[in-house]
């Protein structure tokens, strides 16, 4: 199977209008005739649903927490991107592309990119339109800050709370559609299995997290937009339930994977203090603005950070990257975190961290001036450490933070199973290797509200004739046994060991050979360990209670054993990839300063994987990346 | 350190609950409240029993899915912090203490300490929004907001809807939720033109619900995660009195 982009036709900044305006649409009266089904409620989901549901489409909206409000877009702190150019610094919808498709090392798509940055003025006018309480400047006009990777400044922010802000916007437009009767709401639902019906998707199987029950779902289209599954290292910055069931089942089902392996790992989270922890709580990378990251020197020091003279702190990023030093890119400064912490210079209990230091920044600034810009963020580090950042410096550690990689989509984000789209971090698209900050929101927002109308109606003008979908049809029944046949073995192993054990036992194994640096070797080492971890698990699982009721750990469970499925094939994706490109970084790809070494020449593609059947190695489809308006560079931050 | 754990134990809505006692002897200071119950379930489920089921979610303050009493505070002894964000060296070697679902005739228990909060949802769906489409919006910088007023509603957008304001207050009271919302839409330009119909049918929702009437005692106030104020409240009294008047 060959992959098509569909990427339409003309200049890059007129591929987006030339979509638009040859798209099918849908006449209204046959809109209420059509259903679609969203699932997951984050900034994508919801934005889609209830755009999709104001069009007039009947829209079922599913999420597995207990309100659509706490999707995981809720926990964004930072702000979202958007070329408006207010502060008159020379911005533009082609530097905002220009520094998008940089920042993710040259492997994303020319047109999706520009969209991106297209759409990302509207998505500002439409939040504030909404209520999005934006911070302003005196004069009641829109503020803006910097964020890393970038010389302008496009960052909206709302102080530290941009996704609940824009989350609660998207909420509140899909419980208008929900009082108005278009969209139907399914939270505490889990996806469970796709339907495909003549090849195309029809509907869903999902579990109610409260009684047990399972259900189906049919539709004319489903999408995707149930967000990262980085949680698969166990310890990393996403909710508890954040997870790859969905887009793995679907894989299942044949919709192609698009680097798995490709996560960013944030640098400035809280590290690790014992086998107990659950989550790495992220810390705004707005603090490398004034905080300097340091280590002691000398390896295993003992003293105290206060005590360590000036003369015996190594401030790492400031000698490796002058230019940039602190506010150098995400993958390079947790890798060269990585790179003291393994050599032996890392601090705390642990020794698993680096100081963050704002001693200078107080001494010049002031500590008023320091608590007015990061106050919050000093109280949520004393909540949780019990330290005080004014008179000691915080200590922090590498967390995975964001998929970039996903369920590969092409321009309309459909996936390869006709009908079916993914949306938001679900997918793989705009970021390519790296995600530059505060263009997640971004993403998912210009993907449910702007592009899904317009593409997802592209499709369903294709579907008015299609008739209605029972759901007693046999795909429907098959695909429920499948799934009851699935929760059924999961429960009958009744062994010895807990479904978190598994899930920190992998976690470990990917952070060690497929997190921030990879090697041949280490990955052929990590394939065979989940291999033999998958088998473990089948074998002494112990889930307690029934699947006929609430049962947390058997969703834990589920979604194990999908995560011990996804982790191979994410080995495999980086595996197959010899060089080093964004947060990708084989050791074996590298200059002689430690820097990654790209190559162009042969990976400069997508690896999309198709799935084979259990336990068969999957087949990468490659996708060419063209590139005729960029020139492809080193990414130096020197 | 030694903790002693007293847990609210039902099996579903309809059947009766009761507080069963349990015992964690390897506690470490530095585990939050939550990972103190993920120590205690992983225990309960290799010995054969039902782990303790809770809500929780993000487990960084924001999402406002956990919540539970402890030593009958919402949200336990801290105030202005999620359950997630308690941390056991906030307590005593030794120390018993009492986890509760939130309490509430509108939060119904579905089972142990998780309840049902669907009832805010619902209080949303009666007017909690502004009423634009995807596509209508005119240029953002086209209706100036002064900063004060920026800074003031989203002081009442933070609300993370958790309900602890409900847990707390000895009248089981929506007040503070519903009033944020109102206080919110109804203080920026953009969310005041339909400010009046608003205020009238979220309180209608929240009457409903069989969530209780505000007395002032401001309880809420005091533990809620986000200091959202009770000035909300005054706001949103304001705000029905004008719609009732004028309407």
């Amino acid at each position: 199977m060959e992959l098509n982009a569909k990427i339409p036709p003309g200049p890059l900044k007129d591929k987006w209008s030339f979509y638009k305006d040859h798209a099918r649409l849908v006449n209204p009266a046959n809109r209420k005739k059509l259903e679609v089904i969203v699932v997951g409620t984050g900034l994508a989901g919801s934005a889609a649903a209830a755009s999709l549901a104001e069009m007039g489409y009947k829209v079922k909206s599913f999420c597995f927490q207990d309100s659509a409000r706490r999707a995981h877009s809720v926990a964004a702190q930072g702000g979202v991107n958007a070329a408006k150019n207010y502060k008159n610094d020379g911005d533009s919808v082609y530097r905002m592309f220009y520094d998008t498709i940089k920042g993710g090392d040259f492997r994303s798509r020319e047109a999706n990119v520009y969209r991106l940055a297209e759409c990302s003025a509207q998505l500002i006018d439409q939040a504030v339109a909404q209520g999005v309480p934006f911070g302003r400047e005196y004069g009641g006009y829109l503020n803006n800050r910097s964020f890393g990777g970038v010389q302008v400044s496009r960052t909206f922010y709302a102080r530290g709370q941009t996704g609940q802000q824009l989350l609660l916007g998207a909420y509140q437009a899909l419980m208008r559609q929900a009082a108005a009767k278009t969209v139907t709401l399914y939270t505490r639902h889990e996806m469970l299995d796709l339907v495909l019906v003549d090849g195309k998707a029809r509907g869903i199987i999902v579990r109610n997290l409260d009684t047990g029950e399972i259900e189906r779902h049919s539709a004319n289209t489903v999408i995707l937009a149930t967000g990262g599954f980085g949680k698969i290292y166990y310890l990393s910055t996403l909710a508890m339930g954040c997870n790859a069931s969905a887009i793995w089942r679907a894989h299942k089902k044949g919709a192609f994977m698009a680097c798995p392996s490709w996560t960013q790992v944030h640098p400035t989270s809280l590290p690790q203090s014992g086998d107990y922890q659950s989550k790495l709580t992220l810390m705004s990378e707005s603090l490398r603005n004034d905080g300097r990251i340091w280590v002691p020197s000398k390896p295993e020091e003992k003293r105290k950070p206060n005590d360590i003279p000036e003369n015996e702190r190594d401030y790492y990023l400031e000698r490796r990257y002058p230019a940039f030093g602190n506010l150098a890119p995400r993958d390079i400064s947790s890798r060269a975190a990585k790179e003291r912490i393994d050599a032996g210079f890392g601090v705390g209990p642990q020794l698993n961290a680096v100081y963050l230091d704002f001693s200078k920044a107080i001494k010049e600034q002031g500590k008023e001036k320091i608590q007015e810009k990061y106050g919050n963020l000093f109280d949520m580090y004393r909540k949780i450490t019990a330290t005080d950042a004014y008179s000691e410096p915080m200590m922090i550690s590498p967390a995975a933070h964001f998929s970039m990689g996903g369920l590969w989509v092409d321009y309309e984000l459909m996936t390869t199973i006709p009908g079916l789209f993914a949306l938001g971090e679900a997918n793989f698209a705009d970021h390519g290797a790296n995600r530059l900050g505060a263009n997640s929101l971004l993403q998912a927002c210009v993907d449910g509200y702007f592009v899904a109308p317009y593409t997802v109606s592209n499709y369903l003008a294709g579907e008015i004739h299609s008739p209605k979908l029972e759901t007693d049809a046999q795909e429907f029944i098959d695909a429920e046994v499948q799934v009851r046949a699935h929760l059924g073995k999961l429960l009958a192993i009744n062994g010895t060991k807990t479904a978190d054990h598994y899930h920190k036992t992998l976690g470990k194994l990917l952070y060690d050979y497929c997190g921030l640096s990879r090697s041949k070797k280490g990955l052929l080492y990590a394939i065979d360990e989940i291999k033999k971890l998958r088998e473990d698990f089948y074998q002494h699982l112990k889930v307690p209670g029934t699947e006929e009721e609430m049962n947390g750990e058997l969703e834990k469970a589920g979604r194990i054993s999908d995560y011990l499925e996804v982790a191979e094939l994410m080995c495999q994706d980086a595996l197959t990839r010899d060089e080093s490109c964004g947060a990708h970084f084989r050791e074996e790809y590298q200059t002689p300063e430690g820097e990654a070494l790209r190559n162009d020449e042969e990976f400069c593609f997508v690896s999309a994987w198709q799935w084979q059947g259990e336990n068969r190695e999957e087949r990468l489809v490659p996708e060419p990346l063209h590139f005729e308006n960029v020139e492809l560079t080193v990414r130096s931050y020197k | 350190m030694k903790i002693n754990l007293k847990i609210w134990r039902q099996t579903d809505a309809g059947s009766p609950g009761h507080l069963v006692d349990y015992q964690l002897d390897n506690v470490i200071p530095h585990m939050s409240f939550l990972e103190m119950m993920d120590t205690l379930n992983e225990q309960l489920i290799l010995s054969g029993d039902r782990p303790v089921e809770f809500d929780h979610d993000c487990r960084e303050g924001i999402c406002g899915q956990c919540g539970m009493m402890i030593n009958g505070r919402a949200h336990g002894p801290i105030p202005h912090l999620t359950t997630c964000q308690l941390h056991m060296r906030e307590f005593k070697d030794g120390d018993t203490i009492y986890v509760e679902p939130f309490r509430g005739k509108a939060f119904p228990v579905k089972r142990d300490l998780r309840v049902d909060r669907s009832a805010f949802d619902r209080i949303i769906m009666a007017g909690g929004f502004i009423s634009v489409n995807t596509g209508q919006a005119p240029e953002a910088n086209g209706i100036p907001v002064s900063h004060e007023h920026a800074e003031s509603a989203f002081d009442s957008a933070a609300c993370i809807g958790c309900g602890a304001c409900v847990a707390t207050c000895k009248n089981s009271s929506a007040a503070l939720f519903t009033s944020a919302k109102i206080a919110h839409l109804a203080k920026l330009p953009q969310g005041k033109i339909e400010s009046r119909k608003r205020v009238l049918s979220m309180v209608e929702q929240m009457d409903i619900e069989a969530f209780g009437h505000c007395t002032n005692t401001e309880a809420c106030e005091v533990e809620c995660p986000q200091n959202i104020s009770v000035l909300n409240i005054a706001r949103m009294n304001w705000e029905y009195t004008l719609s009732k008047v004028l309407k």
